[in-house]
């Protein structure tokens, strides 16, 4: 799989829950040729399988309890208290914390990986995104392009040429 | 935390259970060294799903209550159609069958995967977390997760997505997978049958607390088969009867503490359903390798210590990995994906094996096709009246041990059932007492 991977977390059957998908929605219409966009419900196993071997990862989700609606939080898993800021987002599964903790034990975390938290003011059924939220989309849909952008080039040299890098 | 009482008692509380699916808590009472409670408090909110299948047309219970469960919701997929199928007097056989079973194979897999190795194994090997736990023992990681993913991918192959599938209905299946999808599953469900085998000896060398009970342990019996969708309601202590008696043999009554009903035999006892019950029950009917895994790790004819059932769970994978194998290397393709099951009025039963025990429906259904009633009881709130028992009697002997060491024996202990709470809850009218 392709070396810049961004993965869209969430249920779009959940209001706010939606965001995470919402700018993977947005990147896969832009058909970035390096980039793999992905989009998970948050399972932690599939997370890790998603992002293993990636050189760089952006996992984009909808947080709550942090600030007002709509304001975008930028987390590097290689920063100390990822999973504290982050929690556990249900007792029924283990999620992006658990899954961001557990590649690092095991080894398989990606050199970088970036979290785009958007706050959320509404999780319920069939409300879908709310105004704050739906604002928020293309502003961290463009912040995960920049830093695509400003970390290219991404080129191995090629056997028997190619540039040096 | 701890609350120092009047005289010599004691109150120990587990606030957040954790490593389980679902909220609870659990209670202690001591008074003069003596246990004097012990509840097994459910506090996961009430989901009502009961009450709001009344009124919905009796072909969407499947999807319906799919959702009560995002670890088990095959169980509930199955048990839904066995009872609708049942009250229109119509039988999945053949191909069909075999799928469902291969449908039911990715859950198990998936599920006992995740508990094995997420869940329960930290416990045994002295680690609060599995993320502690793979620092020293990644490979023990690595294998239970690419477990649960083999399940899951039996699951979405079969069911659309693993997680609440979509592709099941009354009679069978909306869409029949592709025979190269079912295919690219045997090379992954081939190392998991190794897997499965190769940590089930590993587990087996562990120590294990030695603690035995005497169960009535409850399963479905098939003559043929291990059970996953049909069978007969059987106890060890003499129920034998069709899934269609299920409610003159075990009833459920309320308990204030717990938001989950609880059960027990018509006699008043509390049975377990779930891994130790279907082996018990079913043992001489595993597929070779699960047998043969079974007599290698030293398993008798009944385990009756449930801290072993991480042993019987394995057991299982080990099952269910050559059973999906079996069905693959078969006829898998049907001529239909689902066989007509016409509506005819009256009501239905029900009972099919979750990961965690048998999953009980019964449903009645009107002249229109709407349900207008539906009981629903899961495993972990028929085990709950169980789990109680169980720890009373672990702790019997225990109690002067500090406030933190009883809470890790309590919570494992509890772990052993690998309790779904969210499954569980039902409404309850709460009656508070004030004195």
């Amino acid at each position: 799989m392709k070396d810049v991977r961004v993965i869209g977390v969430g249920n779009a059957a959940c209001g706010d829950d939606g965001a995470g998908l919402a700018v993977a929605a947005a990147l896969a219409d832009r058909a970035l040729p390096k980039v793999a966009i992905l989009r998970s419900d948050g399972d932690g196993a599939e997370l890790m399988q998603m992002w293993a071997g990636a050189a760089r990862a952006y996992v984009v989700d909808a947080v709550r309890g942090a600030g007002p609606p709509g304001r975008v939080h930028r987390l590097a898993a290689g920063s100390p208290g990822l999973s504290a800021r982050l929690g556990p987002g249900s007792s029924h599964q283990f999620g992006l914390a658990e899954a961001v903790e557990l590649a690092r034990a095991l080894g398989s975390l990606p050199a970088e990986l970036i979290v785009f938290g958007i706050e959320g003011r509404r999780f319920a059924p069939g409300t879908g995104l709310s105004p704050e939220v739906a604002a928020a989309v293309p502003r961290v849909a463009w912040r995960v392009l920049a830093e695509i952008r400003a970390a290219q080039p991404v080129r191995r040299p090629r056997r028997g040429g190619g540039r040096p890098s | 935390m701890s609350e120092p009482g009047s005289g010599d008692s004691r109150r120990i509380t587990v606030d957040l259970l954790t490593r389980v699916e679902g909220e609870g808590a659990l209670t202690l009472r001591t008074r003069g060294g003596e246990l004097e409670s012990c509840e097994l408090r459910i506090f996961e909110p009430p989901r009502f799903f009961e009450a709001f299948l009344v009124g919905r047309h009796w072909t969407e219970a499947p999807d319906i209550t799919a959702r009560i469960c995002g670890i088990c919701p095959v169980a509930y997929q199955m048990s839904a159609c066995h009872a609708m199928e049942a009250m229109a007097g119509v039988r999945i056989d053949g191909p069909l069958r075999d799928l469902r079973r291969l449908l039911y194979c990715g859950e198990w897999i998936e599920s006992h995967g995740l508990h094995v190795g997420m869940l329960q194994l930290p416990d045994f090997l002295g680690y609060p977390d599995a993320i502690a736990m793979a620092r020293d023992h990644p490979e023990l990681v690595r294998t239970t997760l690419r477990l649960k993913q083999t399940g899951n991918r039996v699951m979405r192959t079969l069911g659309g997505r693993e997680i609440h599938p979509v592709n099941v209905r009354l009679g069978g299946f909306y869409r029949l997978p592709a025979r190269a999808d079912l295919q690219a599953l045997v090379p992954e469900l081939e190392w998991a049958l190794d897997a499965a085998r190769g940590l089930a000896e590993r587990i087996a060398e562990l120590e294990f607390p030695d603690f035995h009970q005497d169960y009535e342990l409850v399963a479905l019996v098939h003559p043929d088969e291990y059970p996953f969708n049909e069978g007969r309601l059987v106890s060890t202590a003499g129920i034998d009867v069709p899934v269609g008696r299920y409610d003159e043999v075990l009833v459920e009554h309320q308990s204030p503490h717990s938001t989950a009903l609880h059960t027990a035999t018509a006699r008043g006892t509390p049975v377990l359903m779930g891994p130790l019950a279907r082996y018990a029950l079913n043992h001489e009917r595993l597929t070779p390798l699960a047998r043969e895994t079974a007599a290698r790790i030293g398993l008798g004819a009944v385990v009756d210590n449930p801290f072993r059932a991480i042993c019987v769970r394995l057991v299982e994978i080990v099952f269910a990995c050559e059973e999906a194998l079996r069905i693959l290397r078969g006829t898998v393709s049907a001529d239909q994906a689902a066989v007509p099951v016409p509506l005819r009025a009256g009501t239905g039963c029900g009972a099919t094996e979750a990961p965690r025990g048998l999953c009980y429906h019964r449903y009645r259904v009107d002249a229109d096709g709407l349900i207008t009633e539906a009981k629903i009881v899961a495993p972990t709130s028929v085990n709950q009246a169980r789990i109680e028992a169980d720890l009373r009697a672990l702790l019997a002997g225990e109690l002067s041990r500090p406030d933190d060491e009883l809470r890790f024996l309590c919570e494992r202990a509890i772990r052993n059932y690998d309790p779904c709470i969210s499954c569980a809850t039902h409404f309850l009218d709460l009656r508070v007492e004030r004195s």
